[in-house]
């Protein structure tokens, strides 16, 4: 048995290796962050010399030089504001067809020219910056501030995304942290953060719900908590709906109520940023109280505005309801109703609206529990997970996956392979096959979302596959798998199994491909679901249409020969109908136009038989024949 | 190695939804990628084949849907890959019928009734699947399964159609 060892009394003992490797757990926000760490199970975010856990996530890059991240960025953007950033987070992995989702919201100088085929760029401080090396700066203010508090390196660290964050945005968030020298041990969902910080803290057994409703996102989760394991059964949000949508609503307006009393403005970033941060001093002002108002002026033009809580609340009444039906949509995807709820947990700064308290505690019938602090619940969270991740906590955390994967097929449908709410990390592989005679190559193109059609949903990465011997249609098997690995990433890799051909991708993101914005996929994929399978049966109808159509000319290219010169004739005009119920948006059009195809050709279909079989015969003596009928 | 082995239960159609939830945490409870942080990558990636493998019998077995057609699989009963036509003139009978009930639904409640409905026939379905199990009756099985295969994707569905509604009425 070894000896424990004791120090000289003031003598600062070596650290042991384990305290060496301290990990801290950090809340990457929209509009705050935090950094906390765990020992021996008790949770603490750390604060900076004025006692504050918040940073704001604002990132500065003042004409004097150097960066300034948090409350002296925050003071800054007032007077120079084309050089300071806030809600960067809205842009993580975002290209420019996403743009929309947050145009208008935020005041955003984008880098002319990028994010067609990469991420969207800023232009901050007369520098085009990636929102990787702008949330660099965020992690690198919260390491410093962690390693100030606990005097040790800090190199390690668990970080969380919004559960409802796509392939793109997690693997940005990993790059950031990497950028600021922080080794990820995982990335944890928030609400699933939120439950381990309650869990842990409250020892609560059974099925609970966490309300998520930040700066910029909204996550709803269900979780099932018992004996140390927190199982996700379902999660779903919006990752573009949040406080600063409410900040919006409020700016917008005072804006329009200058204009009515006719102040001519130049709205410019300058304006927004001041009409911005006024309003979100309005917003909060009025968690406490019935009314409030405040003074804008620009452009040497004052005014002053006023905004009761009942007028507020009805400008920010659809955003709630949208956050309910989200949960709705979440409760039944686990097969829960709101009463199978024993608790609702409330994170995020935005939860402190009392509608928002109002209308969650009605939907689920019970009050929400709110006695940690929703800022710092996620970081408390993270940093438990980080500690059980080091030191080997029996703690055991199932998370899911918030969209399904899948593929596209002919005719720019989704095969769904990974359904959303699958438990990770997870491997699911699906066979594909060839759809013309001879095709070498496979186009393998990887979507994330709920929507049946490819257009609808999130494009993640295309690639091709290779080097198929010709075959047949319909005869090359490919097959195509999807790793979801523990922090939510995907793997795609192909292989076409009669051949041993094999191709493998790591999913890197294909920015501003897609039409809609991811946070509308679930939402949208019930709402357009009756739409959705309308759409799909016509393009299948098109799709069997077609490769009909393939078969037929190759056959007639073939054995023309058999058709009498106006069997021929008649079989091209039902080729040709056919060919414009295709191009029509009739899906009854199509099956009679294919049908009565099927039908005309039947009788070229035989004669081809016959020949095969007298082909097939020829040469052969009556003996081979018999040995054969005896096989 | 299937998926009723790889949690250690025996290969039935009526599995203990609790029993199987334990056998689930405590092989994740080994194998889970969490608990492999720091170690080799050789070791990580086989951990996070295992946990893979747990979350997808894990997944198969939870739904009585999902676990009968697998089990029937492994008694060499293929059913054909989802959105293939119908080939049993009954169910599409039933289909036709109820689709058109559905589309004519008008209200919420309407709506309700029939997934309702649908719940008690999938309900029925399955208790009496366990029979032509017993029975080995490979036929009535794979109809079986594809009736609520069918009745799963109605709820779905009816799902969608409320959501609309619901919409509408807001």
């Amino acid at each position: 048995m070894s000896l424990l060892e004791i120090h000289e009394p003031g003598e600062t003992p070596l650290p042991h290796a384990g305290e060496a490797s301290l990990a801290v757990g950090i809340d990457l926000g929209t509009t705050n962050s935090v950094v906390a760490i765990a020992r021996e199970g008790v949770p603490a975010a750390l604060h900076d010399e004025t006692g504050k856990a918040l940073v704001p996530s604002v990132v500065a890059y003042p004409d004097a030089g150097g960066v300034l991240v948090g409350e002296e960025a925050r003071l800054l953007m007032a007077r120079e504001p084309r050089n300071a950033v806030a809600s960067i987070k809205r842009l993580m992995g975002r290209g420019a067809a996403d743009l929309h989702a947050v145009a208008g919201i935020l005041p955003y100088e984008i880098e002319p020219g990028s994010g067609r085929t990469d991420m969207v760029k800023l232009r901050i401080g007369g520098k085009a910056r990636s929102p990787v090396e702008i949330s660099a700066e965020i992690l690198k203010a919260l390491r410093a501030r962690a390693e100030a508090a606990l005097d040790k390196p800090i190199e390690r660290a668990v970080i969380t995304v919004p559960a409802y964050f796509d392939d793109a945005a997690r693997t940005a968030t990993r790059d950031a942290a990497r950028v600021a020298g922080l080794e990820v041990l995982r990335l944890v969902n928030e609400p699933t953060a939120a439950a381990l910080a309650y869990g842990l803290d409250k020892g609560s057994e059974g099925l609970y719900a966490v309300y998520d409703l930040g700066g910029g996102t909204f996550d709803f989760s269900l979780l099932r908590l018992e004996k140390g394991v927190f199982q996700v059964l379902a999660t779903g949000g919006d990752a573009a709906l949040g406080g600063d949508d409410f900040d919006r609503a409020i700016a917008e307006r005072m804006l329009a109520e200058r204009k009515k009393d006719g102040i001519a403005d130049q709205v410019d970033e300058a304006a927004v940023k001041a009409a911005l941060a006024l309003a979100r001093h309005m917003k909060e002002q009025l968690s406490d109280r019935d009314q409030t108002s405040g003074r804008l002026e620009f452009a040497g033009a004052p005014s002053f505005h006023a905004l009761t809580r009942s007028d507020f609340e009805a400008m920010i009444a659809a955003h709630i309801e949208r956050t309910l039906d989200i949960a709705a949509n979440v409760l039944a995807d686990a097969g829960m109703t709101a009463p199978d709820v024993q608790g609702v947990v409330l994170v995020g700064g935005s939860t402190r609206l009392p509608l928002v308290r109002a209308k969650v505690a009605g939907m689920i019938g019970k009050p929400a529990l709110t006695d940690i602090d929703p800022d710092e619940v996620v970081a408390l969270g993270a940093a438990l997970q980080a500690e059980a991740l080091t030191g080997g906590g029996d703690t055991l955390l199932l998370d899911v996956t918030p969209l399904s994967l899948g593929l596209e097929t002919m005719g720019g449908i989704v095969e769904k392979v990974v359904p959303r709410n699958t438990p990770i990390p997870v491997q699911l592989a699906q066979d594909f096959t060839t759809y013309q005679d001879g095709q070498t190559a496979m186009a393998i193109h990887v979507v994330q979302g709920e929507r049946e059609m490819v257009a609808d949903c999130r494009s993640l990465a295309r690639f091709e596959l290779s080097g198929i011997p010709p075959m047949t249609a319909g005869a090359a098997r490919i097959r195509v798998s999807f790793a979801v690995d523990a922090d939510g990433l995907l793997a795609v890799s192909a292989e076409e199994r009669t051949t041993g051909i094999a191709q493998r991708i790591e999913v890197k993101p294909s920015y501003g491909l897609s039409h809609d914005d991811m946070a509308d996929m679930l939402y949208d994929s019930l709402e357009n679901a009756e739409a959705d399978v309308t759409q799909r049966l016509l393009v299948e109808a098109r799709v069997e249409a077609r490769r009909n159509l393939l078969a037929l000319e190759a056959a007639l290219a073939k054995d023309g020969s058999l058709l009498a010169a106006d069997e021929r004739v008649a079989l091209d005009a039902a080729r040709a109908e056919l060919e414009i119920a295709i191009a029509g948006e009739n899906r009854d059009a199509i099956n009679a136009a294919a049908e009565a195809l099927e039908g005309m050709s039947k009788p070229f279909a035989e004669r081809r038989m016959d020949r095969g079989i007298r082909e097939a015969l020829a040469g052969m003596s009556v003996g081979d024949l018999e040995s054969r009928v005896g096989e | 190695m299937d998926h009723f082995a790889r949690l250690g239960l025996p290969a039935a159609l009526e599995l203990d939804g609790a029993a199987l939830d334990r056998a689930y945490f405590t092989a994740q409870r080994q194998w889970h990628p969490d608990r492999f942080v720091g170690r080799p990558a050789e070791e990580r990636a086989q951990a996070s084949t295992e946990a893979a493998g747990l979350n997808d019998a894990y997944r198969t077995l939870k739904d009585p849907l999902s676990r009968a057609v697998y089990l029937a699989g492994l008694n060499g009963i293929d059913l054909p890959g989802d959105g293939k036509t119908i080939d049993d003139p009954d169910l599409l009978m039933e289909a036709m019928e109820t689709r058109e009930e559905l589309h004519e639904a008008a209200t919420t409640d309407a709506v309700d009734a029939l997934a309702a409905r649908s719940r008690d026939e999938m309900t029925k379905a399955l208790a009496g699947l366990g029979t032509l199990f017993l029975r080995h009756d490979k036929a009535a099985i794979r109809k079986a399964l594809l009736r609520l295969r069918y009745l799963d994707k109605f709820a779905e569905e009816a799902r969608a159609r409320r959501t609309n509604l619901h919409r509408e009425k807001a």
